[in-house]
């Protein structure tokens, strides 16, 4: 393996717990609930993942424990923003605060352990291609995942009667309810799947990338995939795009601390995070103009007035 | 078996069973019967119109019929069998189709999915060759493709009658369905109702517009305060009569006497032009409008041609790049901010009375403080003067026939009349040398316009210049001294009113210059 082609794999690598974690809030998001909790259940799904995989040695039941306390991390902020409709700022910050928490005190007895590899799902002839083969065709099965997930979130929302309606749901939450659609219905199960998805992309975190667990490691990640959905003007395609573009600007900046452009490791660190601001800066000041924006009932509580 | 022909014979109609029967429906929300053992009957082939005041338990009674709220007591018949109705999809199951009064629209949606959205059984190509079909079969040229945001108030509201049509519905509902139509708009409207009742299907029409329902209607159902008061052939009373069953008392038909014109301006309007900030704004082109002392202009426009930038450009919400493009009292204002052209004696009604004219969760004495800041004694030393705010909102609440507990009253709890008697008070009680009011009707029952009316005109008699903004011609036609159209972003000749057909003003509203027309 060349030096690129161990770049482009490790950038594979970087992005794939963005864009897990990032469709999972897309989904939410284009349902009208802003869940700022990302960053919360991504850990949480790290340090779950992590436990199950060390104590039953295996990585499908860590990927379990992952996204079922992902799951039940959004469950809960579904209950308070949905039930009983409190300010889904509020809570969506809150739950980051407990997220990163309860992660440390579940995680304490763990700090130090380290998991075996995860086997890698070589695809034969296709992973023997110069360049790319390895970086796209013998990654693990995450990666495969995470392409996948995003081919069907976008057929759902815009292929499916069921995304047809979430959509609807997002768009303007009065006329859902007054056509009869069960707008607290179709959100918590939006909310859930985000849980999912980002507790997917904390077990990634813990089972693939690391292959550890520390406190605190997912490292922001969790509000780079918030800023990735506004990034990629709530479609999955372009959070696919934005993900990339991320996680190469990560990958990039160790490899130029490597070489020691003598330029203070700090600032490099801070590279990606500065793209992705000015990312997000250059899309919405051009955005300004086509109308291509939230949906129109983003944030909004809901309550029926039955 | 009756055949379509016998439907449009008044006695055969008559014998037919009724579609649906509502028997002492009542709806209550803590203290207030919003809908008090309420009987009504509407039978297949028949235009029913629900007439009320805002507040009157319209809107309550639809949403029963469609199953989004529950009613407290009382019985629904459907076709002889007495049913519950949980749901919009029981209610749409049942054959009850619903056309709203604020559209229930997706605007990011395009008018294809607008109506798959509520159709659960039909494929999205069904649902196109039905929305053609049906759009053609009734001329209402709608292409299944466009996003809804791009579309007019009239495509809009046709695309809630197909989404309605395609459910194949028994009973048609229409909640207020005129208010954001052209004239010519709604004659469109009434010959498709008019169609759809020679096939067969019963429609109720709520609305509280009189002219209309004589034009559309042969029984009308009466409500008031949440009662039926009174079942009647609208053509066979006078429009005098109807309104005085609507309120409970005789209505005086507020009316101004023609007048000659003041030469002093004490709102002049010049060349103003400015961009339009996004795509769903109006750019406004080279406007001219000016008010003299005692005068009431009028500026007619169908919704969205450019009323909502000029009141901002005119209260100073937006600033234009010229000082003389809007001259209050004399004194070029163009660059400065709205609390300056306070200052001069200008006061401002903005069309949205909650969330811009009014705080919803604020009471109404810390809503007087929102436009008074800047003078009148409220603000002391940087604090705010809570008890004159609150004797403040109390006088308005007295001078201006505001029903509500008192000042401590949230602006949201208002009703729509309530609250907005409480703005347009608010600024007369100023004093101000000019009034600027945009929609100052709009969605208000017949008793507060009357109390709104009177108070603009009697601004004017005090010797203030009023610039009102409405899509209400007959509010214009009654109170307008001179009233000009805008349309587009442009604003045509200001005429005195009595020059005017209705018409005439209908064409200009619909971009075809008066001249072209003859």
């Amino acid at each position: 393996m060349t030096t690129f082609e161990a770049i482009l794999f490790t950038v594979v690598m970087a992005s794939t717990p963005l864009l897990i974690a990032a469709i999972g809030e897309l989904v939410a998001e284009r349902a009208g609930v802003l869940n700022l909790g990302v960053e919360g259940m991504m850990a949480m799904g790290a340090v779950s993942a992590f436990v199950g995989a060390f104590l039953f040695q295996s990585t499908w039941i860590g990927i379990g424990f992952g996204m079922l306390a992902g799951g039940l991390m959004a469950a809960l902020f579904a209950v308070a923003v949905l039930g009983f409709a409190a300010n889904q700022v509020g809570a969506g910050l809150a739950l980051t605060i407990l997220g990163l928490g309860l992660s440390g005190v579940i995680g304490a007895p763990f700090v130090g352990e380290r998991l075996p590899t995860t086997p890698r799902l070589e695809i034969p002839y296709l992973s023997d291609l110069p360049i790319l083969g390895s970086a796209l065709f013998s990654q693990d099965i995450f990666v495969y995942l995470s392409l996948l997930l995003v081919a069907g979130v976008a057929w759902f929302l815009m292929g499916t009667r069921a995304g047809l309606r979430l959509r609807s749901v997002g768009e303007n939450h009065g006329s859902a309810h007054s056509l009869g659609l069960p707008v607290l219905k179709v959100r918590f199960m939006a909310v859930v799947f985000g849980g999912l998805c980002a507790g997917l992309a904390g077990a990634y975190l813990s089972l693939v990338y690391t292959r550890f667990w520390a406190p605190n490691m997912t490292a922001g990640r969790g509000w780079i995939a918030v800023a990735l959905v506004v990034f990629a003007a709530w479609r999955p395609g372009w959070a696919l795009v934005g993900a990339y573009i991320f996680g190469t600007a990560t990958v990039l900046q160790l490899h130029a601390q490597a070489a020691q452009f003598g330029l203070p490791s700090q600032f490099l660190s801070a590279v990606p995070y500065l793209a992705t601001i000015i990312a997000l800066v250059i899309l919405s000041a051009r955005r300004g103009s086509s109308g291509v924006g939230a949906p129109g009932s983003l944030g909004q509580p809901f309550v029926p007035d039955r | 078996m009756l055949d379509v022909g016998d439907l449009s014979d008044r006695a055969v109609r008559t014998a037919l069973p009724p579609l649906v029967a509502l028997r002492s429906l009542s709806k209550r929300y803590g203290d207030l019967l919003a809908n008090d053992a309420i009987d009504l009957e509407i039978t297949p082939g028949e235009i029913r119109a629900l007439l009320g005041e805002n507040g009157a338990g319209k809107s309550t009674l639809v949403k029963i019929l469609y199953g989004v709220i529950e009613p407290s007591a009382g019985d629904i018949y459907w076709e002889g069998h007495r049913i519950r109705i949980d749901s919009p999809v029981d209610a749409r199951n049942l054959g009850i189709g619903m056309v709203f009064q604020h559209f229930s629209l997706f605007d990011e949606l395009t008018v294809a999915e607008n109506v798959a959205v509520a159709l659960r059984h039909m494929s999205f190509e069904a649902v196109r060759r039905g929305l053609k079909a049906v759009s053609e079969g009734y001329g209402l040229g709608l292409d299944p493709d466009h996003l809804v945001r791009t579309l007019s108030a009239g495509e809009r509201q046709r695309i809630e009658i197909v989404r309605c049509l395609l459910q194949n519905p028994k009973l048609i509902v229409l909640d207020e369905p005129t208010s954001v139509l052209t004239p010519q708009e709604s004659e469109r409207l009434f010959q498709t109702l008019e169609q759809l009742a020679d096939e067969g299907k019963a429609i109720l029409y709520i609305s509280h517009k009189l002219e209309e329902v004589r034009r559309l209607c042969r029984t009308a159902t009466i409500l008031r305060g949440g009662r039926v008061v009174a079942t009647l052939d609208p053509r066979e009373k006078s429009a005098g009569e109807i309104a005085a069953l609507m309120v409970g008392a005789e209505v005086g038909d507020v009316r101004r006497e023609a007048r000659e014109v003041a030469s002093a301006r004490v709102l002049e309007v010049q060349s103003l032009s400015m961009p339009a900030l996004s795509s769903h704004e109006r750019a406004l082109v080279e406007v001219d409008v000016g008010v003299a002392a005692g005068e009431i202009v009028g500026i007619a426009g169908v919704a969205g041609n450019g009323q909502g930038e000029l009141f901002a450009a005119i209260s100073g919400e937006r600033l234009s790049d010229s000082p003389g493009s809007v001259v209050i009292a004399g004194v070029p204002v163009g660059l400065r901010g709205i609390d300056e052209r306070r200052k001069l004696g200008a006061a401002f009604v903005p069309e949205e009375r909650l969330g811009h004219a009014a705080v919803p969760g604020h009471g109404l004495g810390d809503n007087t403080v929102l436009s008074h800041h800047a003078m009148g004694g409220l603000v002391r030393t940087g604090f705010i003067a809570f008890d004159r705010a609150r004797d403040l909102a109390k006088r308005v609440i007295g001078d201006f026939d505001v029903r509500t507990p008192g000042p401590d009253a949230q602006a949201s709890k208002l009703s729509g009349g309530n609250l907005q008697k409480f703005v347009v008070g608010r600024e007369i009680l100023r004093n101000p040398k000019v009034l600027v009011v945009d929609q100052p009707t709009w969605g208000v029952d017949a008793g507060a316009a009357q109390v709104i009316r009177k108070a603009l005109i009697d601004l004017a008699d005090g010797g203030a210049g009023v610039l009102i903004v409405s899509q209400d011609l007959d509010e214009l036609f009654a109170i307008a001294d001179r009233i000009a159209v805008i349309h587009e972003g442009r604003i045509g000749r200001i005429r005195p009113t009595a020059e005017w057909t209705r018409e005439a003003i209908g064409l200009e509203m619909m971009g075809v210059a008066a001249d072209d027309a003859h």
